[in-house]
């Protein structure tokens, strides 16, 4: 089912949600990838503060191509989220509502979706240039010298994204390799 | 002999880097199109349509393809009766990988060194791969590689009595475990065949053969076919979100090994499949 819904996402939106939705996002949402998630999670474990505030954002796992003159952003898709399941349960637990990428989780960020009644999407891999369109503006705001890797604030509008685990624990992976192994 | 001037080959990697990342093949292409018509799953069917506006967006507004724009890997088939003049060939195909990548607008996606990680900022070095060849020319084969798929490739030193099902089954699981992470409709590399590194350099090459071209050995062939209908039979689909079209095309190359072995390297590549040949 097609649905618009508003980022940050509101905690009855993420309830509602199911996997094999296809959403459209509009509103702010940050980037962050393997080094910037790396450097967050080692600045929690010493204690010290994050350059932006988890509670019911949403991360995009996405390092973009430089922007050409005039535009906001370059090549925008999503990476493979799995390399960030190390650092994610904990994020979860500290607010984070929703993630974009692409690409299996782990059993513990399945179970931190579920706990934390969060939600996981996936944007189509590869079609950085179509995606780019949806990005209105993109500003560094922490990790300048990570490059690529920077944590950018985004604006966003109608992003498209296909819910893969839902609030529930529904794995919309899952189902098309159980499907599969039936057959 | 001939003299070419690495200066041109600079020149020319610096091209080839930004067309490969802004525009694929023709058979990669059609292939696409293809499964758009092919496809029976509705959501399968929709992220093709986004792949296929994807590659027309891609180069209309010359933004790349996939924000990915790889590792440069660049093949090099010298001609025997070449001399080359010039800065070190090396430092010639860098400087053409850092021009197109900075020039280009491409990602820089490089670090220096694998533990430490800290990024190059021009995506150098390039991997670079030479082969002496017959004649007086240099054909260059850019192929940069995003490391989605990259990441999901294997190699597996099999036993000669694991035989054809034994590579089946290995090609098979190595495609079941990449699923959604490698961004299909993928290309799928198969080396088998010589040592450890041969093998995984065969499959590397595979990916640059254009996806409707086979095998001239008919054993080949027919496992291609024959692997190909069982990737797609998966169901994994376009995106990994279920469907007919998991693979456009499965690529074998083989090479002689020895009595004690069968390795078999599988390098998946996304729908993304990068490559730009030129001859100079």
């Amino acid at each position: 089912m097609d649905r618009y819904i508003n980022a940050p996402i509101s905690d009855e939106d993420a309830k509602q949600l199911r996997a094999g939705d296809c959403v459209y996002l509009t509103g702010t949402i940050y980037t962050a990838r393997d080094a910037a998630h790396k450097r967050m999670y080692e600045t929690l474990k010493e204690g010290g503060e994050l350059p932006l505030n988890l509670q019911g954002e949403t991360i995009y796992y996405m390092g973009p191509s430089p922007a050409r003159e005039g535009r906001p952003i370059g090549s925008a898709g999503p990476t493979t989220s799995s390399r960030m399941d190390k650092y994610t349960p904990d994020f979860l637990d500290r607010g984070l509502k929703g993630m974009i990428g692409k690409g299996k989780r782990s059993e513990e960020v399945k179970a931190a979706i579920v706990k934390n009644r969060a939600v996981y999407f996936a944007a189509v891999g590869g079609a950085g240039a179509l995606l780019s369109r949806s990005i209105k503006s993109s500003r560094i705001v922490a990790y300048e010298d990570l490059g690529t890797e920077a944590v950018r604030k985004l604006q966003v509008e109608n992003f498209p994204a296909i819910v893969v685990i839902d609030s529930l624990g529904n794995d919309l992976y899952q189902k098309v390799l159980e499907n599969s192994a039936k057959e | 002999m001939r003299i070419i001037q690495t200066s041109e080959i600079t020149e020319n990697i610096k091209e080839m880097c930004i067309e490969a990342n802004h525009f694929l093949s023709k058979d990669m292409k059609e292939c696409l199109e293809k499964a758009v018509y092919e496809e029976t799953e509705p959501l399968g069917k929709q992220v093709l349509c986004q792949l296929k506006e994807n590659l027309q967006i891609a180069g209309q507004d010359m933004i790349p393809i996939c924000q990915d724009t790889g590792m440069a890997v660049v093949f090099m088939e010298i001609g025997q009766e070449v001399s080359l003049e010039g800065a070190l060939l090396e430092d010639a195909v860098n400087e053409g990988v850092r021009r197109g990548y900075v020039e280009g607008y491409l990602r820089k996606s490089v670090v220096k060194d694998p533990l430490m990680r800290e990024n190059t900022k021009d995506n150098t070095p390039a991997v670079l791969h030479c082969e002496i060849a017959p004649g007086d020319k240099v054909r260059i084969t850019v192929a940069p590689k995003g490391f989605g798929s990259e990441n999901m490739s294997r190699i597996f030193m099999l036993k000669p009595s694991d035989g054809v099902e034994g590579v089946k089954e290995a090609v098979l699981n190595a495609v079941k475990e990449a699923g959604p992470n490698a961004c299909p409709p993928m290309v799928v590399g198969v080396g088998i065949g010589g040592t450890f590194e041969k093998c995984a350099l065969m499959a590397k090459k595979a990916l640059s053969r254009p996806v409707k071209e086979h095998s001239p050995l008919p054993h080949i062939k027919e496992l291609e076919e024959e692997l190909l209908e069982m990737i797609n039979k998966t169901g994994i689909g376009p995106g990994g979100l279920g469907g007919d079209v998991t693979a456009f095309a499965v690529n074998i190359n083989t090479y002689p090994t020895h009595i004690a072995g069968l390795p078999v390297a599988v390098n998946i590549c996304c729908h993304v499949n990068r490559h730009v040949v030129r001859e100079i």
